[in-house]
């Protein structure tokens, strides 16, 4: 399983075609106590970098990009009640949604985990 | 970093703390330690403590009548019982909000003004310009100021200071030998919850705050848990919910306000009181998570009817809640109002404060 950032700090881990899609652990950091996540309806088909959702925490609002074209199939409900999991594990249990996977050749408009550190520092 | 921030003499210490520190009224400050969150449910439920030394202290000396303070503020410094304090503001000639600030009757001659750190250098040209007469000092800099709030607030300090600061009622404050110096330790604060401010020689504050720190029922605070506190007890933020173009009748805080006496600002407040408020301030509760932000749009049946002044997300209620202005006709509890800024969209309903009445306050 590969994972994939964006500038916007997205990442996105894919598997057999489908992306789990989250916001970095920089980027939770960043933006510190997470009280609400606003999450795409299931089937909604976005683009690569357009608007999939929104996040906020007691300091800021932000809007959430997708990293690749596709289909939301599923969403993180229980982010809804407990979004603080993405600060405890934004790469992992803080997942927002998966998508399937338009076109994998996408990928290569995003940064591996070695590139986006190096992007870190230049931020 | 702005090379004109000022820092506070408890720089160091929230460096150490690993703070997070950023520009807040012309101070570099400390926003939050460990989070805000986490820092918010400490103050409500054991005592937090908060580098309070950006705000303005000014003295002064003299017949308060004669001197001309007595005119100053939207109350009477005259009738403060000497060891209580009182809130209100000093207004323009248009009645608009100068600053909101607290008055500490020392002795029957002598006052303290306690004023924000943003508007202080304003506020002290405005005060000193319509006194007439005694001795009026910017004390400021020589003027440390911790907050120590929360429910076991009054067990901290007895344990540290002695006991006899559980005989402080509320607005009331004493004098007392702290570390060698006088300090004024007053049963005040921002937060809803039972606290002190404690008024010492900036020279000694370090002192202070790391004495305090030392009990483990006490952690520090920063700004951004400061904010969602006052929020949710509902208390205007100036600046934000207040300012030169908000008199205290929009704000509804007339009850600070004393019309039986002379004050720059009264015919204009006089004025607005026959004529009628052209907006009124309400508070809101969102039906979501969702947190209302400074400058979004507050609309009434698709229109456009006043604006967010105040918002975030409330730890204690569970939503978003906020403050705002709004037409006077839609002040009234429960009407619905939908919060707009770009594609966010939210519902809420107008609601009485506090936000939040568990609070430790009057304990």
């Amino acid at each position: 399983m590969s994972i994939y950032f964006t500038k916007e700090h997205e990442w996105v881990r894919v598997k057999e075609g489908i992306g789990a899609v989250g916001i970095s652990e920089h980027a939770a950091h960043e933006l510190g106590d997470i009280t609400f996540v606003e999450l795409p309806a299931m089937g909604k088909v976005v683009k690569q970098f357009d608007m999939l959702g929104a996040i906020e925490s007691v300091k800021a609002a932000s809007d959430i990009f997708s990293p690749v074209s596709g289909k939301v199939v599923k969403i993180n409900e229980a982010l809804n009640d407990a979004p603080e999991i993405v600060n405890e594990s934004a790469e992992d249990a803080g997942w927002l949604t998966w998508i399937e996977i338009a076109d994998e050749a996408e990928l290569k408009n995003l940064m591996t985990r070695e590139q986006y550190d190096e992007y870190l520092k230049t931020i | 970093m702005d090379e004109q921030l000022k820092q506070t003499p408890l720089c160091g210490r929230h460096e150490a703390l690993k703070a997070l520190m950023a520009p807040f009224g012309g101070w570099n400050m400390p926003i939050q330690y460990e989070g805000i969150i986490a820092e918010h449910a400490w103050c409500r439920a054991k005592a937090s403590l908060f580098d309070i030394c950006h705000m303005g202290e000014f003295l002064f000396e003299g017949d308060f009548a004669a001197g001309g303070l007595e005119d100053v503020f939207t109350f009477s410094v005259a009738t403060i019982p000497v060891g209580r304090s009182r809130y209100g503001f000093l207004l323009n000639e248009s009645g608009g909000i100068i600053d909101d600030l607290i008055v500490f009757r020392l002795a029957p001659d002598k006052a303290m003004i306690v004023v924000n750190a943003a508007t202080a250098p304003r506020d002290f040209a405005v005060i000193g310009a319509r006194l007439k007469g005694g001795a009026f000092t910017d004390i400021s800099a020589a003027t440390g100021k911790l907050d120590i709030q929360g429910p076991l607030s009054r067990d901290v300090m007895a344990a540290a200071f002695g006991a006899g600061i559980a005989a402080i009622p509320y607005f009331r404050f004493t004098t007392m030998n702290l570390f060698g110096v006088e300090a004024i330790v007053s049963r005040t604060g921002y937060t809803g919850e039972l606290g002190y401010e404690i008024f010492i020689p900036s020279d000694k504050v370090v002192e202070l705050w790391d004495q305090l720190l030392l009990d483990e029922r006490v952690k520090p605070a920063g700004l951004g848990a400061r904010d969602v506190l006052r929020l949710e007890v509902g208390y205007s933020l100036y600046g934000s919910d207040i300012d030169e173009a908000t008199t205290p009748l929009e704000a509804g805080l007339e009850g600070f306000v004393d019309l039986s006496k002379n004050f720059v600002g009264k015919e204009a407040l006089l004025r607005q009181k026959e004529q009628g408020v052209a907006r009124r301030k309400v508070a809101f509760e969102v039906n979501s998570r969702r947190s209302p932000r400074h400058h979004y749009e507050l609309c009434f049946s698709g229109e456009g009817v006043g604006t967010v002044t105040s918002g975030v997300f409330s730890p204690m209620l569970g939503c978003g809640i906020g403050l705002g202005f709004v037409r006077p006709d839609l002040a009234t509890i429960g009407t619905p109002l939908t919060i707009i800024h770009e594609r966010v969209s939210m519902e809420a309903t107008v609601c009485e404060l506090p936000f939040y009445r568990g609070g430790s306050l009057r304990s």
